[in-house]
């Protein structure tokens, strides 16, 4: 019984491989964020440019390998709320910059 | 007892259908990255309005960083490895495991519980400038988080001590608060690159 437990839990839910896998992946994109900064290999905004791309892919690595998010038709609601989400925080997030930076322009406090 | 439930749960996981428990807590969970996001938003504007205060720069310690990052890290796979053996409905090792996520999650709290008393002490605390309140706002909101996954999962243990075998109703818990857990190791990855470590450059 618990065989077929298994077998039918376990891809949807992650095994030790995957955990694993992810768990390296987010172990090396971590170390290589923080590499950058302690280096000073890069410039200013080549350091804030490469810590935004290993943390986009840092985060796909955890949606993937530990909430187990996928493209299957049984996560479709999942997935449907999650990208209204994305999409309401990134109009919000760059919304608020673009507005905020342009106020502080015309009352000239920069 | 036990037979039964689990030839229940196979039969209603055929399809990998998510019972509309796990559903509705992945909602609330979209909209606390709402929360998070507007926090973050505040941050971004925020960040240099020092107002002759000390500056991240000054104020972030790397190594610090490092070991706090180091322990959610890790303390995430040791979740993930109690859900491994809540599949298996081995609820020793489930339990060892969720003491070993306490343990860690406990680490990263005291650590930054230490790291906000330092900082007040040194005259840095949330009233100081714009930059800290919102650092305050937005790091203490994570905090606060973990705190109540660690509440959670305290909470688990109990539940689970002495137990036999975990129920449908059971497993979504544990799944609820797998979810919660690695959610908070997402908005953490966020925390320490741009609150941290872009601070740092």
């Amino acid at each position: 019984m618990s065989e077929i437990h298994t077998s039918s839990s376990g891809e949807s839910h992650g095994s030790v491989t995957s955990y694993v896998i992810g768990f390296v992946l987010a172990v090396i994109l971590t170390v290589l964020a923080f590499a950058v900064v302690a280096t000073h290999s890069l410039s200013p905004s080549g350091t804030i440019l490469a810590l935004s791309v290993l943390a986009l892919v840092q985060v796909v690595v955890h949606l993937h390998y530990f909430l187990h998010m996928g493209g299957g038709s049984e996560q479709r609601w999942n997935n449907m709320c999650f990208v209204f989400t994305v999409g309401f925080v990134a109009i919000f997030i760059i919304g608020t910059l673009f507005i905020m930076n342009n106020t502080a322009i015309h009352m000239m406090s920069r | 007892m036990a037979h039964d439930t689990t030839v229940q749960t196979a039969g209603h996981d055929e399809h990998h259908h998510e019972s509309p428990v796990v559903f509705g807590f992945w909602v609330y969970l979209m909209t606390d990255c709402i929360i998070f996001g507007s926090l973050f938003a505040t941050f971004a504007v925020l960040r240099n309005q020092f107002n002759g205060g000390p500056s991240g720069h000054q104020l972030f310690e790397i190594s610090g960083l490092a070991i706090e990052t180091a322990l959610l890290l890790i303390s995430s796979i040791t979740y993930g490895f109690g859900m491994i053996a809540a599949h298996k409905n081995e609820i020793s090792k489930v339990i060892m495991w969720l003491g070993v996520t306490f343990l860690l999650g406990l680490g990263f709290v005291g650590l930054e519980v230490n790291e906000f008393a330092n900082m007040i002490h040194e005259g840095a605390g949330p009233d100081r400038s714009a930059f800290l309140s919102a650092f305050f706002t937005l790091v203490a909101t994570h905090g606060l988080h973990v705190t109540c996954g660690l509440i959670w999962i305290v909470t688990l243990i109990v539940q689970l001590m002495g137990t036999t075998a975990i129920p449908e109703r059971m497993m979504n818990k544990l799944t609820c608060l797998s979810l919660f857990w690695h959610f908070l190791d997402i908005v953490w990855i966020c925390v320490f690159t741009y609150v941290y470590l872009a601070s740092m450059v």
